[in-house]
């Protein structure tokens, strides 16, 4: 794996492409992608359903191989035409990214606070440490009463704080977010976002959007439009509000 | 973190009540080892409890047990003579049906000579039999108690003593009584049937004109009383003298041309693989179909237990999980699930066994295989979900 010293990016991808089936079936759902992301930049993928923006995700998340083009995280490449041979995606997942997902997506057998410390336990963390980060993240995000609370007793706002934690918990390069205000309320879902910008600043992560909620757009430092699998355009907002 | 144990407490009714069906049918399978031991267990139970090196039995037969043997009660004279023979003694066996308290009473009557053995092994209640005539030591199975009177053939007799779990190869419930008490039970002839027989006897010598009035009656009177005995036993028993040769003993009185020696080492297979062989087989394969429904059951269980998670190990792969943290999760499950099913069903049995109708013999050996057969089984039967899990696609953790 190429790595570079100082990496300007979190993530950088070039022109990239995902094309799903072969022949006369053929589905292209990205086509020629490129974008950059720096560390402590909160970056929207923006448009309609279908447009290719959550594949354009999953082949960030390294879930979904790429066809064309490549993929460097955290100044390390990992897909050139493809997966770079011998590259153990799971775990790039989980020492470099942190997901959040439309749905909150917690386990339902774990409460709060274990929801969070089986990322770090996955990571090798021991239990003690797991517990005691576990603890110090969800009572940095107002949850430290319900650090026991399973994901059926949470609020909405609260199961997506905890999803957030859970996405920190390994402090990754880089926090890729599926729609993660689609089932909030504009209330909760703007709580959401400016816990986002404010977590991207601290923690100089890379975060990145998926969404199609014209509502939370003010806050994001840049916006990619996608249509068509394509991107065409990017917005860049100067000084971004809190939303 | 242990998600297997997690997920059980998060569902704790489901699993329980799942290990508990389980535990179940884990019991039945149990229940049919310690039948078809008890069935051994009772086949060989006179045959024990007698303690005898060689069973003399009527010549081309497997009696007394597996069928119809009868020999003469004083041949027991002919095999005490017997170089190495220390004992020999007269046993005879019939199975008995009365009414009792109005319900139909079963028993096994062993009648044996009290000069010699292969009488009541103990009398744990009352003493064993002292008179010749009228008395009667029974099984504790029996339910009967001592003084009460039971009725056969023509007479009454006494219960006077209990002894321990003694039963028939059948599984009836054995009484002892002297031989000569159940001699008359099973080869004395009612009044009737004697004078009958008697009449017939002078018929058919009246149509032999050689015969004179008082030779006709003299005949008469020599085949009546041979007719009319009673002296005839089932088998004779025989132990040897200590060294004694059991070959050399057997090939004597096989000399004898009319009875058969049979070791206790042939008793046995004679009783074990011949008499209940066809009972053993069937409740084998009904332990086989019953264990294949086991691991069917708790393949099906886990299966679906993993449909269920299928959005949690999705997003258990996508954060990165290793695939042993989720094989662990579904293994240890199925595991958990047949140890505490095996519990139960072991629980089960230890609390119902005397209660079965028949005896239960539980043997370590057969409890531990068992407990084998279920890791394995619940090892196997996990697979299934295993296989849906590895083949879950991170992907499926995102969209609602």
């Amino acid at each position: 794996m190429d790595k570079v010293d100082k990496p300007l990016y979190a993530v950088e991808v070039e022109r990239l492409t995902k094309t799903y089936g072969k022949g006369e079936t053929a589905v292209t759902a990205i086509s020629d992608a490129t974008l950059q992301v720096s560390p402590g930049e909160l970056v929207a993928i923006l448009g309609p359903s279908g447009s290719g923006k959550t594949t354009l995700l999953t082949v960030i998340g390294l879930i979904n191989e790429p066809t064309h083009g490549r993929v460097v995280i955290d100044g390390a490449l990992v897909a050139d035409e493809g997966w770079l041979p011998g590259l153990d995606l799971k775990r790039q997942r989980r020492e470099k990214l942190g997901f959040i997902f439309q749905a909150h997506n917690l386990i339902p057998f774990l409460s709060a606070i274990e929801n969070v410390m089986i990322a770090l336990e996955i990571n090798h963390l021991p239990r003690k440490e797991a517990k005691t980060r576990a603890t110090e993240l969800l009572t940095a995000l107002n949850l430290g009463h319900r650090l026991n609370s399973y994901p059926s007793a949470l609020s909405g706002g609260e199961a997506q704080r905890v999803a957030i934690a859970r996405a920190l918990a390994y402090k990754p390069r880089v926090i890729l977010a599926d729609e993660p205000t689609a089932a909030l309320d504009t209330e909760n879902g703007k709580n959401v976002m400016t816990l986002l910008k404010k977590l991207a600043i601290e923690n100089r992560s890379a975060i990145l959007v998926v969404t199609h909620d014209h509502r939370m757009v003010e806050g994001f430092d840049r916006i990619f439009h996608v249509s068509d699998g394509r991107i065409v355009g990017e917005d860049r907002n100067e000084s971004p509000k809190a939303v | 973190m242990n998600l297997a144990v997690r997920d059980i407490r998060h569902h704790l009714g489901r699993f329980i009540l799942t290990a508990i069906g389980l535990g179940l049918l884990l019991g039945v399978v149990m229940s049919m080892g310690g039948i078809y031991r008890g069935l051994i267990a009772d086949a060989l139970a006179v045959l024990d409890y007698t303690k005898a090196d060689i069973w003399v039995v009527q010549q081309d037969t497997n009696g007394p047990f597996a069928e119809s043997s009868r020999i003469p009660e004083d041949i027991k004279y002919r095999i005490k003579a017997v170089p190495g023979v220390a004992e020999a003694s007269p046993l005879s066996f019939q199975t008995i049906q009365v009414e009792r308290q109005e319900k139909p009473f079963r028993f096994f009557l062993i009648g044996y000579d009290l000069n010699g053995f292969g009488g009541p092994p103990e009398i744990s209640a009352g003493r064993g039999i002292r008179q010749k005539h009228y008395e009667l030591v029974v099984a504790s199975g029996m339910g009967m108690v001592l003084g009460e009177k039971i009725h056969l053939g023509l007479h009454d007799y006494t219960v006077v003593g209990i002894t321990g779990k003694v039963v028939s190869s059948s599984g009836d419930p054995a009484a002892y009584m002297s031989l000569a008490d159940a001699q008359e039970i099973q080869f004395k002839k009612d009044n009737n049937a004697v004078r009958n027989n008697r009449e017939r006897i002078a018929t058919n010598l009246s149509g032999v004109p050689t015969l004179s009035p008082p030779q006709k009656q003299m005949v008469t009177q020599q085949i009546a009383g041979i007719t009319e005995s009673t002296h005839t036993v089932n088998t004779i028993v025989a132990r040897l003298a200590p060294g004694a040769d059991l070959k050399s003993v057997q090939d004597r009185i096989s000399r004898w041309n009319h009875f058969r020696p049979i070791s206790e080492e042939e008793q046995t297979q004679i009783l074990s693989k011949g008499m209940i062989e066809k009972a053993r087989m069937q409740l084998g394969l009904f332990r086989a179909i019953l264990l294949v429904i086991s691991g069917v059951i708790i393949a099906l269980i886990i299966y679906t237990s993993t449909l269920d998670k299928i959005k949690v190990i999705a997003t258990l792969k996508l954060i990165g999980s290793q695939n042993r943290v989720i094989i662990g999760m579904i293994l240890q499950q199925s595991l958990l699930m047949g140890v505490i099913a095996y519990a139960i069903g072991y629980g089960l049995i230890l609390l119902t066994y005397e209660k079965f109708p028949r005896r239960i013999v539980l043997e370590a050996i057969d409890l531990q295989g068992l407990f084998v057969i279920v890791i394995v089984i619940c090892t196997i039967s996990s697979f299934v979900g295993i296989r849906k899990a590895l083949k879950v696609e991170p992907a499926e953790a995102l969209g609602g």
